[in-house]
């Protein structure tokens, strides 16, 4: 494993690479550009970058109004304050019109760690995935996450980049595809299929070494998009394995879990468990100690994978 | 309360308005009729646009923040050649593009979606910014409510504006007094409305609401590096007696009597 970097400097790092190539990309923060990295675009177009201040919901909306002048704007700030405090704008002033912009939102989840529960978006997917037009994108490493933001330039409407703040260990590679909406098997496996997003499809496979010498086959799947959900793989993951187990750092109400069970319900006799953070706040730690708290290490997704083979 | 004369224009306006809300029964006169001659003093003596092409890049812009009032914006933009007049009386019906709130996506015209209070001041902020982004010359007007007002984005855009010298940004007050729990100050005052645009850096007018010239006026000039803020004093459900400083009219429908008295008065009773 190499290339460990944080995703919110690839984020930044893939923002000023795609400005390079397209004049219309502006990149817009309100007072977090240190933190979401977009301070990587400003310190190489400043005459692009617009600070709205701790103004989420005005930054939003001008988001729309960039959109409609034929720009293509990237507004950022921490997940739980575009999600949650911008919420509204971006239901009616972004996805109502199908408004060309894209949220790359950093500090997402648990792994936020130490700023504590008031800080951890626990719930921002559920809050994007009932949102109509919307797309949904979350990166597993920096690779990924760089060909997200590409990805979402080139989709017309709005684009959820889910980014999240731990540095991450590259596990996939350039060559491994990236196509909104298809899930990517990373590992082939016949047991039992672990559907995982962002920082858990790390664990994931590390749990399907662990299966793997007591003789379990997992496979392991990156869910990158979570909206438009890929409803064909996962069926097709369930009639091969006949066991689905997802795991998110997220709650289990409207992310991932979620999304598989409405696919598999009436359609599929799979047996199925899902994996995340239950209907709780946060608390502040490490992000490893937090992970361990709440039951989302590759020990944990193991021993649910064998729950599931009894 | 005593009539000031009305320009054709302005009557043929209200008369529009009045016939779309009583096709559908539903919608908001009071304060459509408070903002006509906003609107007329925009679209008709003061904005650089061109009805055969709604999506001119170099066009001015409009957003009607209070976006409730789109009666009376869809009747400008009817009666301006946007679209054919006989759209106008399948407001709000299910095969129609005049939706309850304004949808650019769907009407000839307009410029933003608004109807969530607050937020068409942050798209215009956006739509001005934009502007100076791309060196075009082309001006953003945004027609706020005064209910609207107490919304806490609105200040957001307010020192948005200021912070960026949006000086093609010009924000019109539709200030009636009145919003749908009775007057702004019984409900939530706005104190010194002008000083406090003015503390965030606008540069201040106020004008007769009423008198399209004055606002014409008013919304025609520029101050060098600062967004302008013009109070636009109005009375809410003006030109129909019964409706005017009435709160009860934000959002009722009217009945065939009241229809018909209210045509009578704007001098159109072929138009029922």
């Amino acid at each position: 494993m190499s290339d460990a970097k944080s995703l919110r400097v690839a984020y930044g790092e893939a923002l000023v690479e795609l400005g390079a190539q397209d004049d219309r990309v502006v990149v817009l923060d309100a007072d977090l550009a240190h933190a979401t990295m977009t301070s990587l675009f400003e310190a190489k177009f400043p005459d692009r970058f617009y600070n709205f201040g701790l103004a989420e919901a005005n930054m939003m909306c001008a988001a729309a109004g960039f959109a409609h002048s034929g720009l293509l704007p990237f507004a950022s700030t921490f997940a739980l304050f575009g999600t949650g405090r911008a919420y509204e704008q971006i239901r009616n002033s972004i996805a109502y019109v199908n408004a060309n912009v894209k949220f790359g939102l950093s500090h997402s989840g648990l792994s936020v760690g130490e700023d504590g529960g008031s800080h951890q978006s626990i719930e921002d997917i559920a809050l994007m995935r009932v949102v109509p037009n919307m797309t949904i994108f979350v990166p597993c490493d920096p690779i990924e996450t760089r060909k997200a933001v590409f990805a979402a330039a080139k989709i017309e409407g709005p684009v959820y980049i889910r980014v999240a703040r731990p540095v991450v260990e590259t596990i996939t590679t350039p060559q491994t595809p990236f196509v909104p909406g298809k899930i990517v098997r990373l590992r082939d496996g016949t047991d039992v299929c672990i559907l995982a997003t962002g920082l858990m499809v790390k664990e994931a496979l590390k749990a399907a070494d662990l299966l793997a010498s007591e003789g379990i086959r997992a496979a392991v799947a990156d869910v990158h998009t979570l909206k438009p959900f890929d409803a064909e793989f996962v069926l097709e993951a369930a009639r091969t394995c006949g066991r689905i187990l997802t795991v998110e750092e997220h709650s289990v109400i409207g992310g991932l879990g979620s999304a598989s069970a409405e696919v598999l319900a009436g359609a599929s006799a799979a047996k199925f468990r899902r994996m995340g953070i239950g209907d709780k706040f946060g608390f502040s730690g490490k992000p490893a100690d937090l992970f361990e708290s709440f039951g989302l290490t590759a020990g944990d997704i193991a021993r649910e994978c064998k729950a599931l083979l009894d | 309360m005593a009539h000031e004369p009305q320009d054709a224009t302005a009557r043929r306006i209200r008369r529009d308005i009045l016939k779309m809300l009583y096709l559908c029964q539903s919608g908001h006169p009071g304060g459509s009729l408070s903002c006509v001659e906003i609107l007329e003093g925009l679209y008709y003596r003061t904005m650089r646009v061109d009805p055969s092409r709604p999506g001119w890049e170099d066009r001015d812009r409009l957003v009607l923040s209070k976006g409730h009032a789109c009666p009376a914006l869809y009747a400008v933009l009817a009666d301006l050649g946007f679209f054919p007049r006989e759209d106008l009386w399948r407001l709000r019906q299910v095969d129609s593009h005049l939706q309850g709130h304004p949808d650019m996506t769907k009407t000839p015209g307009v410029d933003a979606n608004t109807g969530s209070l607050g937020q068409g001041l942050s798209i215009a902020v956006g739509l001005a910014l934009a502007a100076k982004h791309k060196k075009k010359d082309y001006r953003v007007f945004a027609v706020v409510g005064d209910g609207e007002v107490q919304e806490g984005m609105i200040w957001e855009a307010a020192m948005a504006a200021a912070h960026y010298k949006l000086d093609n940004l010009i924000v019109l007050l539709d200030h009636n007094g009145l919003q749908i729990d009775g007057p702004n100050d019984k409900v939530m005052g706005l104190g010194d409305i002008v000083g406090k645009f003015s503390a965030f850096g606008f540069d201040c007018e106020v004008v007769d609401g009423h008198d399209a010239q004055a606002v014409a006026e008013a919304a025609g000039r520029r101050a060098d590096g600062k967004p302008r803020f013009i109070r636009c004093r109005t009375v809410k459900g003006r030109g129909v007696l019964f409706m005017e400083g009435n709160a009860g009219w934000h959002g009722k429908p009217m009945n065939a009597q009241e229809y018909e008295a209210a045509m009578k008065e704007l001098g159109g009773a072929d138009h029922v």
